[in-house]
């Protein structure tokens, strides 16, 4: 099936995917909002947590852009997968070098 | 899956039955788009792999100097970061909105959309410049004296302060120059609605740039 479409060339059969101006808003108005929410909440002291909850807003906002503005949400299972293995392989990093300094 | 066979049907295809480029080009024009957004996305992991190195030894001295991170960060001035902050979260809108524009066939509203992105970037330079320029005028860059009496974890805090978004507004200016090219590309039809896969690469840099800034921001600006 991928051969087909790969063949026949045409942009109309590779049907690119267009997204609304009304989803790009809404997802602006997320990302605001969380903004507030991280600025709001830097104000009261978690402890500890602190960090943690900015770190929680600012990953959901980098999803949001990842998934709507950057169309991973609705591109080929081949960039979700190069996408997920390049955060899993940074992430491998950060928990193997904090287990160093945390229990040396 | 060769190119020859395929290439041999265009040329039985057409008339005249000699090689004609722009069919050529047509033909795989699939292709392209798709191997071209790959290299993108590889470009951009190599960003990822950039930033994410500065973010790791930002965790570890700040695991390690944590007072002293706070008390640097007091300095620090909010407005300016959550103001930076929404500058870039709209100018990622409009980019994004230029593509949705030009996909649509609305060549005019892509292009003012990609100059109001070219703005904001703009306007977010701008803001850095009057902030650093502050700092700078208070004694606090590296290896100034004002800084070298302080601690070792807000030296550090301010080395990585200049260096992370220094290295980010140098990403900005290039998002700059390569929106601009867009432009130009679209006012000469180089980059049409159905031939757009420049502008959406373009487009996904300025997210990634956004993005960055999007953890640069809780990091340098809300340490409270």
């Amino acid at each position: 099936m991928a051969d087909n479409k790969l063949h026949t060339g045409s942009s109309e059969t590779s049907a690119p995917h267009i997204v609304n101006y009304s989803t790009y808003v809404l997802v602006w108005l997320a990302l605001l909002a969380f903004t507030a929410a991280t600025v709001a909440v830097a104000g009261i002291n978690f402890g500890g947590i602190t960090l943690l909850i900015a770190l929680i807003i600012a990953a959901a906002k980098a999803s949001l852009v990842l998934n709507i503005f950057m169309h991973i949400r609705f591109d080929d299972v081949v960039f979700k997968v190069f996408v997920g293995i390049a955060i899993m392989t940074l992430l491998a990093v950060f928990i193997f070098t904090f287990a160093d300094y945390i229990f040396r | 899956m060769s190119k020859i066979p395929d290439a041999a049907v265009v040329n039985a295809a057409l008339p005249s039955g000699r090689p004609d480029e722009e069919h050529l080009l047509e033909a795989h024009g699939h292709k392209d788009k798709m191997g071209s957004k790959i290299g993108m996305w590889l470009f951009l992991l190599t960003e990822l792999l950039l930033f994410g190195g500065m973010f790791l030894i930002y965790g570890i001295y700040r695991y390690m100097n944590n007072e002293d991170f706070h008390t640097a960060g007091q300095g620090m001035n909010t407005i300016i970061g959550a103001l930076n902050t929404v500058i870039l979260l709209t100018s990622s809108l409009t980019v994004a909105m230029s593509i949705t524009a030009l996909q649509k066939g609305n060549k005019k509203l892509s292009l003012t959309l990609l100059g109001f992105t070219i703005f904001f970037a703009v306007w977010f330079l701008v803001n850095k410049y009057f902030e650093w320029s502050h700092e700078i005028r208070s004694g606090i860059y590296p290896k100034s004296p004002e800084l070298l009496n302080r601690s070792q974890g807000e030296i550090l805090f301010f080395g990585l302060y200049y260096v992370m978004t220094g290295i980010h507004g140098l990403h900005v200016i290039i998002g700059i120059v390569v929106l601009s090219f867009m432009v130009s590309f679209i006012a000469r039809d180089r980059v049409t609605s159905t031939d757009y896969s420049k502008l959406e690469n373009a487009g996904l840099y300025w997210h990634l740039v956004d993005i960055i800034w999007i953890f640069l921001f809780p990091l340098f600006y809300l340490l409270r």
